[in-house]
């Protein structure tokens, strides 16, 4: 309750901030974001805040939006190597990267499925993207052969006493 | 940390399903409630969603359950599966909500406040098994593209509403209606305003069943904001897909509907069995209709190690689509004896039906418990993945638990 009670605290001046600056919503989301990242952000003038807002491109503690951390793209999930950046730039606007992430396809599936979405989802056309986000995939998340059934795996096994 | 990268990650949501946040949780938000963009967007305080659940994607939001949350006889809200093709609408005003219906087929269309749909007709309340018809497409070798469903995208509800069959035959429908298409307010995710999310139906047949109801109750209370308030229509033992979430129109149709995601491969079988990788074409698939025959072990949850001598006590739910259960059966050695679980009659029609059974083992060692269900046409559960489709839809393959006995 305190910690609440400090949070509010912390973020009331933020608050006038944003009816001030009552721009988009999302903008907002944004703003929040920022701020629950570094609160000491509160302890700057409005008028940085109003800067920072709308940039979500902004490096703090060494840390910025396009992270990497144990191979990881922080922001996403996907795995770092040759073409993230073009997976993130084209393919994590309409789904999120753990629609990408689960799923595994050959290459021939990931054109088809490159297609669907161009035909019906609105997808761009990806140029030479396209051959770059193909390797990426099936470089970084092939299929794997599953069998007809596959057998249990990571059971956490617990006592049962009844 | 963690949060701070989810916050990070998250903080581009739509605008939506931050909106939806305030909907869900209205009553217990404190007053001076209003800095949305501080909200911390967590999927299962959003939706109400037990921290067990599995979030599959979060744009859209598609969350399942695992088995052993679906423990209850009537699925409580926190354990009930997500599946969103777009976006969970923002601000929905209940009193101004409507109901049209047209197309077609209808000898004029008409329109209803929820208010007059809720006055005018009789209600009736029923326990309805609804599930993904991609649930369990994780399986399936080589894959199927969509959201890897597991085994969690099931649940049995208890739905209040009125008969869509009372509305239609209060509006007037022509001897040729061969289907009904509903349409609903969600939005496409690429945020186009044109497109529409998804468009399903079913036959007249179904339509007009005592089951087929336009709800506006789900387990008691109004319908949680992801599951379709204020109004679904709820087509049991069907694809859950064809339960139309948010809807405020429907098409009687002289066609079959042909709306988002009836037309192409979407929520179709191949016509006849392939082998697995095949290319199908779109004219060889048949729209898939009622859910087949299939159980979940809800109880004990996988990974039990219980001391010699000892009874295990399992139980859990059986269903089959349009059918009744008639058996369920257990294994313990791999499917080469099968011994009966009790079986319990379903509330109603199209309700999930409760199984028991109380299981000795020979001796200490590793088992698997499988439970194996046969619907009243004398159709069985594979133990195996079933065939493989290009969408990996229907797979009714026996659900498993493993067992130590120590």
């Amino acid at each position: 309750m305190k910690k609440n009670e400090d949070f509010r605290e912390q973020i009331r001046p933020v608050r006038s901030i944003m009816i001030v600056f009552s721009i988009a919503l999302i903008l907002l989301a944004l703003l929040g974001a920022v701020i629950i990242r570094n609160p000491n952000l509160l302890s700057n003038g409005p008028e940085e805040v109003e800067i920072m807002a709308p940039e979500i491109d902004i490096d703090m503690e060494g840390d910025d939006r396009d992270k990497i951390e144990n191979g990881i793209h922080v922001r996403t999930g996907l795995k770092d190597a040759e073409g993230l950046m073009a997976v993130v730039n084209n393919c994590t606007n309409c789904h999120s990267a753990e629609l990408v992430i689960q799923n595994r396809m050959d290459r021939e599936r990931w054109i088809g499925t490159i297609r669907w979405m161009q035909e019906t989802q609105n997808l761009w056309d990806l140029g030479e993207n396209e051959a770059i986000i193909l390797d990426y995939l099936v470089t970084n998340y092939p299929v794997i052969n599953t069998g007809r059934r596959a057998p249990l795996t990571d059971v956490e096994w617990y006592t049962l006493n009844e | 940390m963690e949060r701070r990268i989810f916050v990070k990650r998250t903080a581009l949501v739509s605008l939506a399903g931050i909106l939806g946040a305030e909907i869900v949780f209205g009553a217990h938000m404190p007053d001076d409630y209003d800095l949305l963009g501080l909200q911390d967007p967590d999927p299962f305080k959003m939706f109400g969603k037990d921290r067990e659940m599995k979030v599959l994607n979060s744009k859209p939001w598609n969350m399942e359950a695992v088995a052993h949350l679906l423990d209850d006889r009537i699925t409580p809200n926190p354990y009930i599966f997500i599946r969103n093709n777009g976006q969970v609408p923002g601000a929905i005003n209940e009193k101004e909500w409507t109901m049209t219906i047209d197309g077609e087929s209808v000898i004029a269309p008409k329109t209803f406040s929820l208010e007059e749909l809720k006055t005018e007709f009789p209600h009736h309340t029923y326990q309805l098994t609804l599930e993904c018809g991609g649930n369990g497409r994780k399986e399936f070798n080589p894959p199927a593209k969509g959201n890897q469903w597991d085994i969690g995208a099931v649940y049995c509800a208890s739905w209040t509403g009125v008969r869509l069959r009372d509305v239609l035959e209060a509006v007037g429908i022509k001897d040729d209606a061969v289907y009904i298409g509903y349409h609903a307010v969600d939005e496409h995710l690429s945020g186009d305003p044109t497109k529409e999310v998804i468009s399903r139906g079913v036959p007249m047949s179904k339509a007009l069943q005592d089951e087929t109801l336009l709800a506006f109750r789900m387990n008691g209370e109004d319908i949680p904001l992801a599951h379709g308030f204020p109004l679904r229509l709820v087509c049991g033992g069907w694809p859950a897909s064809t339960s139309g979430k948010w809807v405020n129109r429907i098409s009687v149709r002289n066609i079959i509907h042909d709306g988002e995601k009836m037309t192409g491969s979407s929520y179709k079988m191949p016509r006849n069995p392939v082998a697995p990788g095949m290319e199908v074409k779109d004219g060889d698939m048949d729209i898939i209709e009622s859910m087949p025959v299939k159980s979940l072990i809800t109880y004990p949850r996988s990974g039990a190690e219980i001391a010699s001598g000892k009874k295990l006590n399992i139980r859990g739910h059986a269903w089959a689509g349009e059918l009744a259960v008639s058996k369920v059966y257990y294994s313990i050695d791999f499917g080469a004896t099968w011994s009966d679980c009790t079986l319990e009659k379903p509330a109603n029609r199209l309700a999930w039906q409760h199984f028991k059974a109380s299981i000795n083992f020979p001796e200490p060692g590793y088992y698997e418990v499988w439970a194996r269900a046969e619907d009243t046409n004398g159709i069985s559960q594979p133990m195996l993945v079933p065939g493989w489709n290009p969408k990996g839809y229907l797979n009714n393959a026996c659900h498993r638990i493993a067992v130590k006995i120590i």
